[in-house]
């Protein structure tokens, strides 16, 4: 068995700063990153548009066309931002942890500058921020439109900068929790195919998002919810997995992210009849409403006969007025994305766009520390998560764009500083991981290896995301969900009957691809047992038959827990305020 | 329409050397070479065995040598590369663990030998280091880089040297030499300037023509050789910029990638 103080499953943002922070607050600590792919590789960053903070260096001016803000007249402030957050949230986040993240999203900002992120800058050198949808001012710092790429190859060099261990190309398994205290992780090293025990006193879940339950998605082919799962299958309850975000601007039938930066920078949705439809549902915001918001409009369009294209399937996001220079100062990368992969050239044409499934708002539930909970508040021992597999909640049930790399970045950062003060104060034991946990991670992968059957995983795989997107998407009922939760049954029935390919043990990667597979079909069913249950509309869960939010009943969140047989059993639990309550109440949602 | 993809395959356990196979591939021309990869591992073949995550041209997993040149094969459509016939390789002059999979250890430990983080010895303020939006541009195009390996595979010298540190570990230097922030260019210019470093490139130039980013890694290196003879002169103290040209105004950094093509020696 190896074993560390500390092990971080997940090397994007999270991970990675968690990482930093514990070396600065506890340097001789042993801590080591676990990450099935190398930290450079992961989706964190695929991000494009920006990452929030109420710095106030850009301000709107009477027109709402940003400006550059005076020094000692900051034009946005942490309040406001909180405020933006809670709303865009539907009001169903937790408002302490939104309040943290808010207050800390300076600090952190200025930290990741010190560490050396190439923001992009005003012409008196502070860090330029733009327009994102659902924030009332300019609050988005970006470096050009791979704000994410910019920090986690600035955090890469930090890890190496203070020495972290890594172990690249190493898939865990699962996460071994005795007795409410977790005691580590089992890891399959990819490059040999052993598996083995990875002990720690304190293990960190970072483990990403799970878009690649959908067949339209933004996401990595490594966002397959594995923490998710891994935390589900030892007792830890998801939270609020219903709310998946689709985001608006997925390039057409490829799915691949545009940022919403380039309507922060000014750019247009047209329908087929060349109108900005968006006058119609958000005529306050138009394009900068919230993803939710957007998602449905474009929806609403298309349904309405009011599509582009030959079929009528999609709607145009028009970045021509911008012109050639500001598209290659500040997007140049979403330019060459639909060059490379529609052929079409943003300054000369209209670039076809769907919503595309792109963010998870549910996960492993934590206080507004970083440590798992189970039930409403019971923490379990030595187990953490940040980032995007976990669920604060900041985001509620619906995210603002830019509130993902700074969940990631401040939860991050806070989750190691609460990880640096369990050890020093809590002082736990590394305790040998149980034998039965080696076993039963050799069983569960030889198990799948000889399996005889004639399905091919692929096409379980295509199944789910395509029937996932369809009957789970931005618009549900309940005779479609209830239909998905039968055709996630058969499929998990059919996947008993595949068989695999390849034999070896070294870099098997159709193993971890059907590992990657179990994971999908195991909480699919949350998410879709969390839509059917909940009978309103909030946020990016919006229901035909229920069009409404409704306070009364469903202002709580979410937890699945997973029963013997492996299907959900679902709980709630109130949301969370901070010690003086609410300090935003909930009102009617417009934008 | 048909593709016939003829692909590198090397399993350690069983092959002493490795072999292609051939694989036909019914594809629309919009399709990329890593849906292509995909289909044969998804309904013909498991076992053969890359890496990829992404699908975006941002997270450098899938560097391949694609019809002779290194690309990505998530951002290459197949109707673009005119053939119906296709060979995949692993990326040149790295270690092979199986198929197209290769070694990352060295590639990425010259990257760290470059110390790839800032460095400076004044406390920071209390808000951001100050930059302008030209020193920012001298560093742009660096900061482009995604660590997909196709300039160093590209690179004849890293081929016969192992030990060179090669294009995008160079690059990663001159990104940090040339950040206004960074306060140890004397000694970044030691490592960038020893040995192994900037002077073993020959200008050759396929480091440029092949990065699927469009950074300029040749440029960046010439442009260190020239720092560090400065600095060797005496001239260390001294805050000298250097300028490589910078797109006209109706050019952009895509294009300016594409017309190094033209403008790039290719050796192989």
């Amino acid at each position: 068995m190896i074993a560390h103080d500390v092990v971080i499953v997940g090397s994007g943002l999270a991970g990675m700063r968690a990482a930093v922070e514990l070396k600065r607050k506890a340097p001789h600590a042993d801590i080591a990153i676990v990450t099935k792919v190398y930290p450079t590789r992961s989706h964190s960053g695929a991000a494009q548009g920006g990452i929030a903070a109420g710095l106030g260096n850009v301000r709107y001016d009477e027109a709402m066309m940003p400006v550059t803000a005076d020094e000692n007249q900051p034009g946005d402030d942490w309040m406001s931002h909180f405020y933006d957050t809670v709303k865009g949230a539907d009001f169903i986040g937790d408002q302490d942890a939104q309040e943290i993240m808010c207050r800390e999203a300076i600090p952190t900002i200025y930290e990741l500058e010190h560490m050396g992120v190439p923001f992009s800058r005003l012409p008196d050198g502070r860090i330029a921020q733009r327009p994102f949808g659902g924030h009332t001012n300019p609050r988005a710092c970006y470096a050009a439109d791979r704000t994410g790429h910019a920090i986690l190859h600035t955090l890469y060099g930090e890890l190496i900068r203070y020495n972290v261990h890594v172990y690249p190309e190493a898939y865990m398994l699962g996460v071994v929790i005795e007795d409410s205290i977790c005691r580590g992780v089992t890891v399959l090293d990819i490059r040999s195919g052993e598996i083995g025990l990875v002990g720690a006193k304190a293990t960190m879940f970072a483990t990403g998002g799970y878009g690649r339950a959908f067949k339209i998605t933004s996401n990595s082919f490594a966002s397959t919810g594995d923490g998710i799962t891994a935390a589900y299958r030892a007792g830890v309850p998801l939270e609020d997995m219903e709310f998946v975000q689709f985001h608006p601007t997925g390039l057409f039938s490829h799915g691949i992210l545009l940022s919403e930066g380039a309507r922060g920078e000014g750019g247009y949705l047209l329908n087929g009849n060349n109108e900005r439809f968006m006058a119609r549902y958000a005529p306050g915001r138009m394009e900068l409403a919230p993803r939710d918001v957007v998602s449905r409009s474009i929806y609403a369009e298309i349904e309405a006969g009011r599509g582009a294209g030959p079929n009528g399937e999609y709607v145009l996001l028009d970045l021509r007025h911008l012109g050639k220079r500001k598209l290659d100062e500040r997007l140049p990368q979403i330019t060459e994305l639909a060059r490379d992969y529609l052929g079409v050239d943003p300054v000369n044409e209209p670039v076809p766009i769907q919503p595309t499934a792109h963010y998870s708002m549910g996960g492993i539930p934590t206080d507004a520390e970083g440590r798992v909970i189970t039930g409403e508040n019971q923490v379990i021992a030595g187990f953490f998560a940040a980032g995007e597999c976990a669920c604060v909640s900041v985001h509620g049930a619906n995210r603002l764009g830019t509130n993902s790399l700074l969940e990631a970045t401040t939860y991050g950062r806070r989750t190691g500083q609460t990880i640096a003060d369990f050890l020093a104060n809590d002082r736990p034991d590394l305790s040998a991981m149980p034998s039965y946990a080696q076993n039963e991670a050799e069983e569960e992968v030889a198990e799948l290896m000889s399996r005889a059957g004639r399905e091919r995983a692929a096409d379980v795989r295509n199944e789910l995301q395509a029937t996932m997107f369809t009957n789970s998407g931005v618009f549900r009922t309940p005779d479609k969900l209830t239909q998905q939760l039968g055709i996630i049954q058969d499929l998990r029935e059919r996947f008993t009957r595949i068989s695999m390919d390849d034999k070896s043990r070294k870099y098997n990667t159709e193993l971890i691809e059907t590992l990657e597979l179990a994971h999908l079909l195991e909480f699919s069913e949350c998410i879709v047992a969390g839509a059917l249950a909940r009978e309103e509309s909030r946020g990016a869960h919006a229901r035909r038959d229920f069009p409404k939010r409704d306070d009364d009943n469903w202002m709580k969140h979410t937890l699945a827990y997973r029963q013997t047989d492996g299907r959900p059993r679902l709980d709630y639990k109130p949301v969370r305020y901070g010690p003086d309550g609410p300090r935003f109440k909930p009102e009617e949602r417009k934008y | 329409m048909e593709f016939r993809f003829r692909v590198h395959r090397y399993d350690p356990d069983v092959d002493v050397t490795p072999r292609y196979q051939v694989y036909a591939v019914d594809a629309e021309g919009d399709m990329t070479v890593l849906d292509c990869l995909h289909r044969i591992k998804w309904y013909q073949d498991g076992t053969l065995t890359f890496r990829r995550s992404c699908r975006s041209a941002i997270c450098g997993s899938c560097g391949m040598l694609i019809n002779g040149r290194n690309r990505l094969a998530c951002n290459t459509r197949v109707l673009d590369l005119e053939e119906p016939e296709i060979s995949i390789s692993p990326l040149p002059g790295f270690p092979i663990l199986r198929d197209l999979v290769v070694d990352w250890d060295p590639f990425f430990a010259k990257d760290a030998a470059m110390k790839p983080y800032l460095i400076n010895d004044t406390p920071p303020p209390e808000k951001e280091r100050r930059q302008s939006p030209a020193e920012y541009n001298q560093i742009d195009n660096a900061t482009l880089c995604i660590q997909c390996g196709c300039c160093s595979s590209a690179c004849p010298v890293v081929w016969n040297n192992g030990e060179y540190f090669g294009p995008a570990a160079l690059t990663r230097a001159y990104r940090f030499i040339y950040d206004s922030r960074d306060t140890a260019t004397k000694e970044r210019l030691a490592i960038a300037g020893s040995e192994e470093g900037s002077w073993r490139c020959h200008t050759i130039f396929n480091c440029t023509s092949d990065c699927p980013k469009g950074v300029l890694n040749t440029q960046n290196i010439q442009t260190l050789k020239r720092k560090v003879m400065l600095q060797n002169l005496g001239f260390g103290g001294t805050r000298i910029v250097f300028e490589f040209p910078q797109p006209e105004s109706d050019a952009d950094t895509s294009s300016n990638a594409r017309n190094a093509d033209s403008a790039g020696h290719r050796t192989h």
